[in-house]
């Protein structure tokens, strides 16, 4: 019953995405006269976002209290699993997730539709239109090839669990906030969309557009940052970043998305770039849908394996091409009729904004290349493979210019400036890179890239507040603290990954119970090892005493797990962390002479990887208060100003 | 060449599934005691796939082939033999798909002439940005 009750809302919901895609175009055409029916799409797609908020609430009833007749639950759940992990599988699998996307779009459209009323009516109206549009497509998806409610002819017995991978906090909030950042720029499409079919692409259109990129952007970034530490901490092997699809599928849509909050801010304040904002707003959803398609289309296994279970793979492959082809070929034929708009120099808060839209521009082009490339030469037999050797030097050709400008380009006015009138700044920013050079060149056997990471990201952290100075603290704009902080957050993050691979150290080795090894300052013993089980797995446990540079030890529990639903072993491990690192220990097999195997690294400064990716997140919300704070005022000023005019009008 | 890779692959996994239940090969979980060695063996060791995973480098996984591989790396590096000389003799082994630096080649070159394009693309875009507006 439940789960009928899910699919009737669902397919209601599809009804009412139709039907906001309807009245939008109609009203849309008719202009002023289509009042009438203008006045239904509002109603439908905040009702469309109830229903599908609906549906996914009854998927989580169904996985709660693991109905095993659900075939969904039946090979995704399991009954002797933590209520947490039972509900977090509701998304761990094609269907769920797909459904929590279309949920999370509806829920977005449907925010719109009660909140914006900044923009043109007639804008709004091609905008809601857009966005049933894009969202009919999914549901379409969702009900013909991925029903997640279908029941079994006869209920199962026991379900097939989760693999144990997943059965991790870090699982239960990684998607959803990857996919409310994903579907948050479906929102920046349907802006972009809606102003070019009405032709209203003003300063306007980019204010109202700006803080769902924002908060799309935080979404990603937090999303990124917790799947980073997830990998981490999970896969045992100290790693961080693999430049896997997977991961690359969210590093897209976040590069395109930083590159549209910008190019937005410079429309917002400036009245330019016009066209490239919409091309932005086109590509950063379109990235999100190429995103989805590699992670959902089984694609990535192999081509081949692709190709013999078509169905799914090529229902997104043909919405992919539908909306990134039929918003294209709008902007083509409306790119026109759509100026570049105010004219600035090079040496200006824009030129640096343009320059750094350009990088970001092309590192995402690397990306895609190198993520796509080896399946586009699968497809012909050549299997080859496209790794961090060839992402990190050739990313880093557009990244580094990047930040260079990133350092200096918020010191610079609107419009036109002179680097004559920064050449203290300059100078301070020129010779902290070259310090940065010398010191850690002169500690020595650090690889070009990390050592250039390490320069760059010391002189970035100081030139990220000088911005702030002349200033008055108080009185500054919440926004300005925000750039502040989120650029601030882009060096700690940058000083973490270069110091990973400058400084780490690694120790592998087989001791016996009482023995101890070494890795760079610490001093580590196995004092123990023992059997120990939890809901549905067992496990080896070892109990490791860790101590920093002779100090009081610290004890750390590594585990060996072994699961049995499904059956597969994992290796837990255990941080010790300080203020300048992480020792990351993980036991692993007995040797077999009563020895057994460790694994452990000492990462100098590791956490600032993931600090600077919180920072960074920290500084998009302080945008999006401050935003969202100066749009409500600046709403109060025009209300009390037209109330002023009619007064002296009467 | 794909039925080719197919038999590689089982002619790779048929001892590999009879060793499941012996240990893993000494040097696939030890390091070399020259610390210049291992870390020559490490840096390589993270440019190779791991044929079994999905998008893991043999310095990042548990799964007895990597294991193995690893162990090969590290005695062939103890032995004197240069990095790029074993990347080869896997490549050799295993095809192109097995190291994660693409060389420039016959199925690579676009990988290469698509980041050179884009730098004159976006030197281009922005010249003629800069010139018009200044």
């Amino acid at each position: 019953m439940i789960a009928e009750l899910g699919l009737a809302a669902l397919w209601l919901a599809a009804a009412l995405a139709a039907l906001q895609l309807l009245t939008g175009a109609l009203a849309v055409r008719a202009g002023a006269d289509g009042a009438e029916i203008a006045a239904l799409t509002r109603p439908a797609a905040v009702l469309q976002g109830v229903l599908a908020g609906f549906a996914f609430a009854m998927l989580l009833w169904v996985f709660a209290v693991t109905d095993l007749s659900v075939k969904l639950v039946a090979s995704n759940s399991h009954s002797m699993k933590p209520l947490i992990y039972k509900l977090s599988g509701a998304w761990g699998n094609h269907e769920g997730s797909m459904l929590l996307w279309v949920t999370v779009m509806a829920l977005a459209g449907g925010l719109i539709a009660l909140v914006e009323r900044r923009l043109p009516e007639r804008t709004m109206q091609a905008t809601l239109s857009a966005q049933g549009f894009v969202a009919l497509g999914f549901y379409a998806f969702l009900l013909l090839s991925s029903n997640p409610f279908e029941r079994l002819p006869v209920p199962a017995a026991e379900g097939l669990g989760l693999n144990p991978l997943l059965q991790d906090i870090g699982l239960a909030f990684h998607p959803p906030t990857l996919y409310f950042g994903y579907v948050g720029l479906s929102i920046a499409f349907s802006f972009a969309v809606g102003a070019l079919v009405t032709r209203q692409v003003t300063p306007d259109f980019a204010s109202a557009m700006r803080p769902w990129v924002l908060g799309a952007w935080v979404f990603l970034t937090l999303g990124i940052t917790a799947g980073s530490y997830w990998a981490y901490y999970e896969l045992g092997w100290g790693g961080w970043w693999f430049w896997d699809p997977v991961e690359n599928a969210s590093l897209m849509p976040w590069l395109a998305a930083t590159a549209l909050l910008h190019s937005a801010s410079v429309l917002a304040a400036r009245d330019a770039l016009r066209a490239w904002t919409i091309m932005l707003g086109v590509v950063a959803f379109s990235m999100s849908m190429v995103g989805t398609f590699l992670v959902r289309s089984g694609i990535l296994t192999s081509v081949h394996a692709f190709a013999v279970d078509p169905e799914r793979g090529t229902f997104i492959l043909f919405l992919l091409m539908l909306y990134i082809g039929g918003a294209l070929l709008l902007f083509a034929l409306r790119a026109g009729t759509v100026t570049e708009g105010t004219r600035f120099a090079v040496a200006s808060r824009e030129g640096a904004l343009v320059f750094n839209n350009v990088m970001l521009s092309a590192t995402l082009a690397i990306v895609l290349l190198g993520t796509l490339y080896p399946l586009l030469t699968e497809a012909f037999d050549v299997r080859v493979s496209v790794g961090p050797p060839y992402f990190n030097p050739v990313g880093a050709i557009f990244v580094i210019p990047m930040l260079l400008v990133m350092a200096v380009g918020p010191l610079l006015r609107w419009r036109q400036d002179g680097f004559g009138r920064i050449s203290r700044e300059l100078a301070l920013i020129g010779a902290l890179i070259l310090a940065g050079l010398v010191l850690f060149a002169v500690i020595g056997g650090i690889d070009l890239l990390p050592l250039l990471g390490l320069a760059l990201a010391g002189a970035l952290a100081v030139a990220s507040f000088l911005p702030l100075k002349g200033r008055k603290l108080r009185r500054t704009p919440i926004a300005i603290w925000g750039m502040v902080v989120a650029h601030f957050g882009i060096a700690v993050a940058l000083f973490g990954m270069a110091s990973e691979s400058a400084f780490s150290q690694e120790r592998l080795a087989a001791v016996r119970i009482g023995e101890a090894t070494q890795v760079g300052p610490w001093t580590i013993t196995l004092a123990g090892v023992a059997p120990v089980a939890g809901p549905n797995w067992t496990a080896i446990e070892g109990r490791i005493e860790a101590s920093y540079d002779g100090g009081e030890p610290r004890v750390l529990r590594p585990q060996a797990r072994n699961f049995w639903a499904p059956p597969q072993e994992t290796t837990e491990s255990e941080l010790a962390t300080r203020w300048n690192g992480q020792l990351y220990a993980v036991i692993g097999n007995e040797a077999g002479d009563g020895r057994w195997q460790l694994r452990l690294w000492w990462k100098p400064f590791v956490t600032l990887i993931w600090y600077g990716g919180v920072l960074v997140a920290l500084g998009g919300v302080l945008a999006l208060i401050g935003r969202v704070l100066g749009d409500i005022r600046r709403r109060g000023f025009r209300r009390r100003l037209a109330d002023r005019r009619a007064e002296a009008l009467a | 060449m794909r039925a080719l890779l197919a038999s590689i692959a089982v002619l790779f996994a048929s001892p590999l599934l009879a060793q499941q239940s012996l240990p893993p090969a000494p040097y696939a979980y030890r390091q070399l005691d020259d610390p210049a060695q291992e870390q020559a063996a490490q840096d390589l060791m993270e440019t190779l796939r791991c044929l079994t995973c999905q998008s893991q480098s043999i310095a990042d996984s548990d799964a007895p082939m990597a294991g193995d591989m690893r162990h090969q790396v590290r005695i062939r590096i103890a032995s004197g033999e240069s990095p790029d000389e074993i990347r080869g003799w896997l490549v050799e082994r295993y095809g192109d798909y097995v190291s994660y630096k693409p060389e420039v080649g016959a199925a690579t070159w676009p990988l290469f002439a698509v980041p050179v394009l884009l730098l004159m693309l976006a030197g281009a875009l922005l010249l003629r940005r800069y010139r018009r507006r200044a």
